[in-house]
């Protein structure tokens, strides 16, 4: 019955431009770590649920955002819950070697922003919240883990900001 | 408070030691239990562990200690955990804090990852100087110590009561947690850089080729790293 408990979760996109094709050999200590990061994600206090392409065990397939770009879409109960998986979790190990198998990005790479619970975000979605975070900055529809809103800031911000407006 | 009257609280013996035990338990401790620990009596305890709270360096709450609730189960007993607040004095005044976030925030906008691990595992190299590298995990948790991350045994099986595991499983399935993490405040702000910084740094300290490993297993309230008996020297 958590999932009564929060009104609205967090939603979260990341991107990361490929350095090689997954099948290269360098990329295999990588892949190596989706199965069980993705088995910890799914096991983690407050995750909610993950895009995974149908027929697949994930969405690293997925290519929506560029050919050698894999995204990752997810949705969390709270912040503290994203974070702890996110840095506390065997994912900081792959985030620690980010390095080495990923292109280091001048723009923004992830967005937050809060969704109804129950509301599971599409791609184009995510991409639009990205677009808007490099285009126009943190705001409380679209920010990051440094520039964090609450989702009551959220309501606030899409009562006075009519949807549509940049 | 300011900083310097909460560090100055720390001056009576007896409040120190109280202090110390409070925070090398990473748990919440009662007046009895401090008391029997510092070696003074019951109300002497409570006075100082209330005045360490009232100087913000430990938390208090209340806790059912019997782990009965409802009629019948007695009235709640004070608690205490050290605050999370940090607390730092530097005379003359410095800020190395304020230079370590905006180095670590250049280094992580110009993706300088390699190049800061490589500085930390020269350090670390530098600290243990000619000695071979870390010999066991004891000797493992007096370096550990010595540098602020204090350190602890624990079960590989990840419970908690570590002496009795120790007995029961052998040396080799036991690891070394740290309860503190000596960059937190940078860790926290970019946790891949500072955090790979960290267990870079352990590697150099420890060494890489002896008998005992530091490695990445993040959770949370903890330090990153955990240092475990290399496989290739379990007998």
């Amino acid at each position: 019955m958590t999932a009564s408990v929060h009104a609205a979760h967090l939603a979260q996109l990341n991107v990361a431009t490929l350095l090689y094709p997954l099948d290269d050999p360098r990329m295999a200590p990588f892949v190596e770590m989706l199965d069980p990061v993705h088995a910890a994600a799914d096991g983690a206090p407050g995750f909610v649920w993950r895009l995974v392409e149908e027929g697949a065990a994930d969405a690293t397939a997925l290519r929506p955002a560029g050919e050698d770009v894999i995204v990752n879409l997810t949705v969390w109960e709270t912040p503290e819950a994203l974070w702890d998986f996110t840095y506390r979790s065997g994912h900081l190990e792959a985030m620690r070697r980010r390095r080495e198998w990923f292109e280091r990005h001048v723009e923004a790479h992830l967005v937050l922003w809060w969704v109804p619970a129950g509301h599971l975000p599409t791609v184009d979605e995510a991409l639009e919240r990205l677009a808007d975070l490099r285009a126009n900055g943190p705001s409380p529809r679209a920010f990051t883990f440094a520039s964090s809103y609450t989702a009551a800031e959220a309501a606030q911000h899409l009562r006075t900001v009519p949807q549509g407006q940049p | 408070m300011e900083d310097i009257d909460a560090i100055a609280a720390l001056q009576d013996p007896v409040r120190r030691r109280l202090y110390e035990y409070v925070v090398a338990q990473g748990r919440e401790v009662g007046r009895n239990e401090a008391a029997e620990a510092a070696g003074v009596a019951r109300t002497l305890a409570a006075h100082h562990l209330d005045r360490l709270t009232e100087a913000g360096l430990l938390e208090s709450g209340s806790r059912r200690l019997t782990g009965r609730s409802g009629p019948g189960a007695g009235r709640p007993a004070k608690v205490y955990t050290r605050a999370r607040a940090e607390r730092a004095v530097s005379l003359p005044a410095r800020d190395y804090r304020t230079a370590a976030e905006l180095l670590a925030e250049a280094a992580e906008q110009a993706g300088l990852d390699a190049g800061l691990c490589a500085a930390a595992r020269r350090r670390g190299e530098a600290l243990r100087g000619a000695a071979a590298p870390c010999g066991g995990l004891e000797e493992a948790m007096a370096m550990l110590a010595a540098r602020g991350y204090e350190p602890h045994l624990e079960s590989a099986a990840g419970i908690q009561d570590a002496e009795g595991a120790k007995e029961t499983a052998g040396e080799a399935a036991v690891v070394v947690r740290m309860r503190n993490c000596p960059f937190h405040a940078v860790a926290e702000r970019f946790p891949p850089l500072v955090c790979g910084m960290n267990l870079a740094l352990l590697e150099g300290l420890l060494g890489t080729d002896g008998p005992v490993r530091a490695r990445m297993d993040a959770r949370p309230g903890e330090c990153c790293v955990v240092v475990e008996n290399s496989k290739n020297n379990i007998d």
